[in-house]
This record gives structure tokens, sequence and C-alpha cells, in this order.
């Protein structure tokens, strides 16, 4: 059973193991290259006292299409497999109605989903679990130049977590498949459903894996800063960008004062009387360009606001610091291992009690 | 005496509708029995019943004294040829003998490389790209090279032209005749069956009609021509099966336990197909009946 169903998946296995093959060469051969800039390019131009801005952009510049292509294929790689080895896995045995001739061998139907779904699921995670490391591996002088390697959208392209995404794709692509009993609907429905599962994670769930640390800072000058009016209220407010925490996932932030409170519009009118968007019409106002764009009396206008803010207020974030990476890729591949488990689970119910 | 098949008041339902309802059947071993009926009459879903692709909504349903599919030994037990002979169409046909190989364990490989051989299959082309008629031989090699003690096939024969279907028969009578093996065909067709089977069921309206041995069925159904008279007067055990009148003339196929001894009557024999087809007429005057009690009512 398992002889015949590596041969009904070895043309789509090769597909997958060369894409990787071909990629790991450009990677290792690039890689290096890229390492030894960061090593010297940007440790001279720190040493000699750049702005870290500017000493990133060598790195940042390098292969910059194949940065592109490496982080999308890190994000697109475990739908694929969801679609193109998990849809068709048996959706095309009940299409073609192959099944019939299976089921009726030798071999419990039980026994020949399970060996389908641990091969093919097996060889989904390898994959995109490769793919992964692999690219994690290249981009690290990247990441260590952006710092954002626990980013909402960047967590998702570095570790071993891939893995679990494309186990779970390929999951949901056999499942739908199963259900459906058509390749093409089930493909549509794994590709929607991948997208909103990973979303949803992304954006609801990881952010609270763990108890994020709360930690309070100073108003940051020179960091983003601005001012909004709400539509419905009509009340003002403060608001500053997240603070600067290296490779840190920043949860939520807000401006408050000892007491744990907003300042209020009637405290914001009061200490920058002359703004626009405060006592004028809304129009937000972003850190570095407001500067710019205010001249002379409002510069100064708006460094006073600042003080003023600063003197009583202070920004509180909360965040999960940078060495819990590895226990939220850790965290976020069990979760997506146990949805594939219920999806298997599923399929096997399924073909047990429904189709029969 | 053991049973190929002994299924009792077995019925399966889709949702509201019965596909086959209410059928006792015991067919004993060593035959070669042919399952009959129109399009639509449960042919289908009796043969997923006995090999275990469908389990039964009512009824029991034992196959060589097992549940059928019960296990990987009862398995190997049933060979099956789905309708329309389904394949991998992307596998060679030197793949799907690998597949009959890895896939069970009394797995004859020489008789399917001999089949293979005597049929002509080039064992590097792509099952996709077989005719109709090699497609069903090779599903047949697959099913005869696992050694089943049953042979379950599905209109095997029903999308083959005259000569492959002649051929396709004759392989699966060679089969037969070299061993112990008990095999159930269906076709909607009579003329396929008749040649192969001496034995014979014909479903109706997912009901049973009639059930047995071919060679009973035709010693026990005549036709009587003779002057119109009321079916009612005719003596017990002979029961009418079809009739048909003309002002002066009663033509009656009957099935009689004994001899006709009526000297007004014309006897005559029948074929199995004008068996088949009256009892078949009668399912289908049954079911006009009822619908128009139905309307009636």
């Amino acid at each position: 059973m398992i002889a015949f169903s590596w041969r009904q998946f070895r043309t789509q296995a090769l597909i997958g193991g060369a894409g990787l093959v071909v990629l790991g060469i450009i990677l290792l051969v690039t890689g290096p290259h890229l390492v030894s800039i960061y090593d010297t390019a940007v440790a001279q131009c720190r040493a000699s006292g750049g702005a870290s801005s500017d000493c990133n952009n060598p790195v940042i510049s390098t292969y910059s299409k194949l940065q592109v292509l490496a982080t999308a294929l890190v994000l697109i790689v475990p739908v694929l497999i969801g679609m193109f080895w998990g849809a068709p896995l048996i959706a095309r045995e009940l299409e073609t109605g192959t099944f019939r001739l299976a089921w009726t061998q030798s071999v419990s139907r039980m026994r020949w989903l399970l060996v389908k779904l641990g091969l093919v699921g097996l060889a989904s995670a390898v994959v995109a679990g490769l793919l992964g490391l692999m690219v994690t591996w290249w981009y690290s002088p990247i990441d260590k130049v952006n710092q954002n390697r626990f980013g909402t959208a960047a967590f998702g392209l570095h570790g071993f977590v891939p893995a679990g995404y494309a186990l779970f794709a390929f999951a949901l692509g056999a499942t739908t498949g199963l259900l459906f009993r058509r390749t093409l609907p089930a493909m549509a429905v794994t590709l929607v459903g991948f997208v909103v599962a990973r979303w949803s994670v992304g954006f609801w769930i990881r952010p609270h894996f763990m108890t994020p640390v709360t930690k309070s800072f100073g108003i940051d000058p020179n960091g983003a800063l601005g001012f909004s009016e709400s539509v419905a209220g009509g009340s003002l407010q403060f608001m500053a960008g997240p603070p600067d925490i290296p490779n840190a996932l920043i949860v939520s932030t807000g401006v408050v004062n000892n007491a744990g409170q907003a300042p209020t519009s009637a405290f914001l009118q009061k200490a920058c009387p002359n703004l626009p968007g405060v006592n004028g019409p809304p129009s937000p106002v972003q850190g570095g360009q407001a500067k710019a764009a205010l001249s002379g009396n409002g510069q100064q206008a708006f460094q006073q606001c600042i003080t003023t803010i600063s003197s009583k207020f202070h920004e509180v974030a909360t965040y999960q610091p940078a060495n819990r990476f590895w226990v939220f890729q850790t965290y976020e591949t069990l979760l997506f291992v146990v949805a594939s488990a219920a999806l298997a689970g599923l399929c096997v119910w399924w073909v047990r009690r429904r189709l029969s | 005496m053991s049973w190929v098949i002994d299924a009792q008041g077995l019925g399966k339902r889709y949702g509201g509708r019965w596909a086959l309802k209410g059928c006792d059947l015991q067919i004993p071993s060593g035959h070669v029995v042919g399952l009959v009926g129109p399009n639509g009459a449960g042919k289908t879903t009796l043969l997923h019943l006995a090999v275990g692709l469908l389990a039964p909504t009512a009824g029991t349903l034992a196959v060589l004294g097992r549940a059928p599919a019960a296990d990987p030994d009862q398995l190997a037990r049933v060979g099956f040829v789905a309708q329309d002979t389904p394949t991998y169409a992307r596998l060679t046909v030197a793949d799907h003998l690998r597949f009959g190989r890895q896939m069970n364990p009394g797995w004859d490989d020489t008789l399917a490389r001999q089949r293979v051989a005597e049929l002509d299959l080039d064992l590097d082309q792509r099952a996709g790209s077989l005719s109709g008629g090699q497609r069903a031989q090779l599903a047949l090699t697959l099913a005869v090279a696992k050694r089943p003690e049953l042979l379950v096939l599905d209109e095997p024969v029903a999308s083959l032209d005259p000569l492959a279907r002649r051929e396709f028969l004759q392989r699966l009578m060679e089969f037969v005749a070299e061993g112990e093996v008990s095999v159930v065909l269906s076709s909607h067709l009579v003329a396929d069956l008749e040649r192969v089977c001496d034995y014979l069921i014909v479903l109706v309206d997912s009901r049973l009609q009639l059930a047995g041995d071919v060679d009973d069925l035709l010693a026990t159904h005549r036709r009587l021509v003779g002057p119109r008279r009321d079916p009612a007067s005719l003596p017990s055990g002979q029961e009418v099966i079809e009739e048909s009148h003309t002002d002066r003339q009663s033509t009656l196929l009957v099935r009689c336990d004994g001899p006709v001894l009526d000297p007004a009557w014309t006897v005559e024999e029948l074929s199995l197909e004008d068996i088949v087809l009256a009892y078949m007429g009668q399912a289908s005057s049954t079911r006009r009946a009822r619908q128009a009690l139905e309307v009636l009512s």
C-alpha cells in the first residue's frame, strides 16, 4: 500500500523535491555573499558612525528580487501543497471511480486512507519545513538588519512553522476533496480556508499564546506621533507609534498617565492650542513629516505640545519579547498540527460512515 | 449448504429513495450468476453491497458466510470489476500489475502476466490510452489474479463493442473453467448473460423478481397457446406471469410445477430472454397498477 501510494505521488514528489533542490542551490550560492556584505559593509559603516538606516542599505538592496521570491515561496508553498497535493488526493479517486478499484483490493479502506494521508502529509510537512528553514538561514543577515522576524507577517515566513501550515493546508485539501468529491471546488475552498485560518491565527490567536510583557516607555519626541479625531464622538486622541523593541511582537500600545487613563480632549486642546488637527479641522499629523511641514512657530508649538504631554503621560506597550520566538514557533506549529489531526479524524469518520 | 450470497430483507436507501428493498436471496456456490434488470433497477447497489463498498440500510447480508469487506481476509476472497472498469489513467499496465501484487497477498503474478501477454497489452502503455475493451480486460486481470472465491462484475461489457464483448466473456469463462470460483455479473441485456450464466436473478424497481437455476427456469416456464379462456381457471401449480388475448385465442406465459396436461393448449418452450422479459413486464404492469391506484385514491 505504501509502495503504491508512493507510485501515485511520485511525480508530484519529484516536482516538489526538484524545486527545493534548485532553490537550495541558489540560496547556498548567494547566502555567504549576503553574510559577507553584512559583516563588512554594515559593520564598517556602523563603526565609522553612520546612521543605522543608511548602513543597512547594502544588505537590503542585495538580491532584492531573490528576497521577494524566497519569502513569497515560503508564503505560498503551503497553500499550493494544499491545493495540488491535498485536494486531488481523494477527490480524484472519487471522481474517476478508482476508489472502487482501490477499496476492493485486500487492503482495508482505513489503511488505504491512513497511508495516503500519512505519506503525502509527511512529504508536505518536510518540503515546507525545509523550505522555511532554508530561507530563514539565508535571510538571517536581513533579519539582523530589520530586527522584525517576530512581526505578524514575518513570523510565518521563518523557522519551521511553515511545516505546520503545509500539513494543515494538505489536510484541509484532502478533507474538502473527500467531502465535495470533486477536485476543483476542493482546491478553491482550500485556498480560501487556508488564508482565513492563517490570517485569524496571526492576528487573533498568536499574540495570546503567552501573557505578553507590559512595559512603559517615555514618549519619543522623534517617533511617529499624531492626533486623531474620532468620527463618532468628536473626541480628540493622541497616538504614539510602537516603541522600538528589536525582534518583539507588539501586541498593543497606548498613551496613558500614571492612573492608566488616556489624555482627554480637553487636556490635548489645552496642551497644544495652535496645532492643525487639534483645534482646527482634523488632519492627522505624522511625526517626521509633520515637523517638516510646520515651520517656525509651528515647529516650536509642536515640541512644546509633546513636552507638555510627556510630562504627564507615557506610552505603555504589551509585547512578546524576542526570546519567545522559538517557543511561539513551536506553539503555532503544534496548533496547526492538531488542527490537521482533527481534519484527518474527520476523513476517517467520513470514509467509514458516510461513503458506504 | 454454503451460500455465496445470503441476503435477508436486504435494503439500501439513499435519502428518501430505496435503491434496493426487501431483498431475500440465497445463491448457492459454484454458479455463474447473471443479474439482470433495466437500468436503475438496483443492480449496482446490490453488487456494491456484496463487495462492501456500501453498507445496508436494512436487513442482513453475508457473502461467503461473512460480512462483506469485514477485514483484509474477506476483501481478498472477493474480486470486483466495477462499472466502466475504472483504472488509474496515468499509470501503466505494469504499474497496475504491481498495484495488484502490492495490494493482494494472494496475488497470482504468473496468471496476471500470462493474461496480459495473451491480450497483447503493452506493459509500458498508460491505462488511459487503452481501448475500452483492453481496459476492461486489464480490470478483469486485476480481479482474477487476486484469486478470489467470488468474482463480482458490474456491467463489465456494457460499454464494449460486440467483438470485445465476446472476447471479454470468453476470457471470463476460461478463468471460471480453471477453478473453483463463483461469479456474479450484471447486465441490462439478457443476451450477454445467456451464453455464460447458469443462474439468473431478475431485479426490477429495486425489488427482486426472480432468482433461480437457469435450467430450472427453462424447465418450469412454458408458453401456452389455445382458445380464449380465463387465466383464473388454470389448475393450481400453474401461475400466470404474462397473458395476452385476442377475441378467440389466449397466449399465457406460465410457471408450472409439472407437465401441462390440458390438450387444449399448445405448449411451447421458452428462451431465457422470454422469461426475463415476462417478469420485467409483470413488474412494470404491477407498478402501473399501483400508480393507477394511487391516482384513484
